[in-house]
């Protein structure tokens, strides 16, 4: 099973990368983009019986800071 | 000072240890005990752990974040827990924070510039086992090299923390976008200690500074008089 998890800075972290994203895309001259966000795509090849709390767990223990980030878990359809 | 044993955990990709070693034996007098991220177990009987500064696991994932979960983190873990002193600079910072001795998490500095100089740092608090060796509210001047070295944590822990006094040092000038200017931090109980600016790159005069060894005095004096 393909997994997708996403990572981002929790809202009200200050995110320095989008920032200076943001700053480069108005400089390139691209007008209306109100604001950037960086974040983190992992993909993972898991076992197709891998439990969503088996997910859960592997966020929280080292794919995400807790602190600092969230998580979104995307499960695709396998081919 | 006979009998000190301090250690210095080496991770693929540290760069800093060799310069914590000198620093330990400089002030202690005796041969540090290097220590590998693979090793399941501490050598025994350890009066001090420093976890140098560096790039461990190339930062892969997030800076810290790979040595945290490294086999020895589990025993430097047990034993913050039994009270034995810990020192994390720089890198060793990060992974004081990945691993949850420490509060909070470093984030990427806000000019998104790599910080390389010399900085002042105010002594917050100069009653911990690290830091009596510094006047209250003194001005230190201690070199910094990083690029994530800007401290982050909620609103509520950062009044948790500076009210309990675990704020060791706070820059004295704009560093990298750190919350209140925060430099150093200590856990609730006042073992361990993590800091983006390096004390061992300031411990005799040709340093250009010698205003870190009062941090590796102040410890090595507080465990031999224990």
């Amino acid at each position: 099973m393909k997994v997708r998890i996403f990572v981002s800075l929790k809202p009200g972290v200050l995110d320095p990368q989008g920032r200076a994203i943001h700053h480069a895309l108005e400089g390139l001259g691209f007008t209306g983009v109100n604001d950037v966000r960086a974040g983190r795509l992992i993909e993972l090849d898991v076992a197709d019986d891998t439990s969503d709390a088996a997910l859960d767990d592997m966020c929280r223990k080292l794919l995400a800071n807790m602190v600092i980030e969230n998580y979104r878990i995307e499960k695709l359809e396998t081919a | 000072m006979s009998g000190f044993r301090g250690a210095v955990v080496t991770f693929p990709g540290s760069n800093c240890d060799r310069d914590m070693a000198v620093a330990l034996e400089e002030v202690s007098g005796e041969p540090a005990i290097r220590v590998w991220h693979g090793d399941a177990d501490l050598p025994d009987g350890l009066d001090f752990i420093a976890l140098p500064g560096g790039f461990s696991y190339g930062d892969y994932l997030r800076s810290g974040a790979m040595a945290a979960r490294s086999p020895i983190m589990q025993a430097v873990i047990a034993a913050a827990g039994r009270g034995v002193p810990v020192l994390g600079v720089c890198n060793g910072f990060q992974v004081l924070t990945e691993s949850g001795l420490l509060p909070g998490a470093l984030m990427r500095n806000a000019g998104q510039n790599f910080v390389c100089r010399t900085v002042a740092l105010t002594v917050e608090n100069n009653q911990s086992l690290f830091t009596a060796g510094y006047d209250a509210g003194a001005e230190i001047r201690i070199p910094v090299a990083h690029h994530d070295g800007n401290y982050f944590a909620d609103e509520a822990t950062l009044d948790r923390i500076e009210g309990e006094g675990r704020v060791a040092f706070r820059y004295a000038e704009a560093v990298n976008g750190s919350q209140r200017n925060i430099a150093g931090v200590l856990n609730e109980a006042g073992n361990v200690l993590g800091m983006m600016p390096h004390p061992e790159r300031a411990i005799e005069p040709a340093h250009g500074s010698s205003d870190g060894r009062a941090l590796f005095a102040s410890a090595i004096r507080s465990l031999v008089s224990a």
